[in-house]
């Protein structure tokens, strides 16, 4: 179970919903991952050319907590604007809070992010704020009152796994709130070892709709993200530097 | 009088008829779709639908994509 503001989930999978090779692998993986919140980005409509199908729109909407981002916001007045528009619609009350800072890495700007943190939280949001590695801006988004942080595990959509699993440690270790990893998972690899190390969750979308069998892969990242939690539970043994036999030393039979 | 406005950025010609936003959005056969409409870069409530759609407003008709 995880807790985000005041609403609890069983599943510790959260999923995007971009990018996927079609409709139906799309409700399929979302079906087959178990996540309870899916990310969405807000943007203007295409009114002027036929209307494609939205994915939200097929959705259940009751089975699904949603979670928009602020993605394409470069400043904190405009991250706050993007959340507006989507609380809005009625649908929603949580806010991913996404400024790339960095066109080449997609990295957040960290400044932008904790303004627009405490502006979205003056305003009564459930903030997630999306933020690079760092330990001390994860530590003053805590302070600031946010209901998670959501450090990346590498740049968004690389795919490269958990570049710096001490930084994500921790911040794990200092955080009163739940800690999302979120953005460069590549495989069921990374998100046990992310899990593993403490984290109450995992959000990725490239990972799943990106494989060469989404639905497939979604169901691999659930079962990575439920066995590195259990891992993590069950306590690993210690590492050592040489080998310990497993087998009895007494009783050996003789030559 | 005909009204211009800017719809999603670009100049549309308001039919006749057409008034209010609930208005506009029908006449565009978006009623029933899941949108959030800004009116002057101020967000028009649902409940506020009957707003008038003056000449030379800027009127952005928003919805949810995928993402992540």
């Amino acid at each position: 179970m995880i807790t985000i503001g005041n609403r609890t989930f069983r599943s510790r999978l959260l999923l995007g919903t971009g990018k996927y090779p079609s409709f139906e692998i799309q409700k399929e993986a979302v079906k087959v991952s178990g996540t309870e919140i899916l990310t969405f980005a807000v943007r203007r409509m295409n009114i002027f050319e036929p209307s494609q199908p939205n994915f939200l729109e097929q959705l259940d909407l009751s089975a699904y907590t949603l979670l928009p981002n602020t993605a394409g916001a470069k400043t904190a007045e405009e991250a706050v604007r993007i959340a507006k528009l989507a609380k809005a619609s009625g649908l929603c009350d949580m806010v991913k809070v996404e400024i790339i800072g960095c066109d080449r890495s997609l990295l957040p700007d960290p400044i932008e992010t904790l303004r627009a943190s405490e502006m979205l939280l003056e305003e009564g949001f459930i903030v997630l704020p999306y933020t690079s590695d760092d330990v001390v801006l994860a530590r003053r988004l805590c302070e600031l009152g946010a209901h998670a942080v959501m450090p990346g595990a590498s740049p968004i959509g690389s795919g490269r796994g958990l570049i710096n699993p001490l930084n994500l440690s921790l911040i794990i270790e200092q955080s009163d709130v739940p800690v999302i990893i979120d953005a460069g998972i590549g495989s069921p690899k990374d998100a046990a070892y992310a899990m593993e190390l403490g984290a109450d969750g995992i959000l990725l979308n490239t990972a799943v709709s990106e494989a060469a069998d989404p639905v497939k892969m979604a169901k691999a990242m659930k079962l990575a993200i439920e066995a590195g939690r259990l891992g993590f539970e069950a306590g690993r043994m210690p590492v050592r530097d040489y080998g310990v036999a497993s087998s009895p030393m007494e009783g050996l039979v003789p030559n | 009088m005909e009204k211009v406005i800017k719809l999603n950025g670009k100049k549309y010609e308001v039919p006749k008829g057409v008034g209010t936003v609930r208005q506009l959005l029908d006449h565009l056969d978006l009623s029933d779709r899941i949108a959030v409409i800004e009116k002057n870069q101020s967000i028009v409530p649902k409940g506020a639908y009957e707003e008038p759609v003056n000449d030379k407003d800027q009127i952005e008709i928003i919805h949810f994509v995928g993402g992540g």
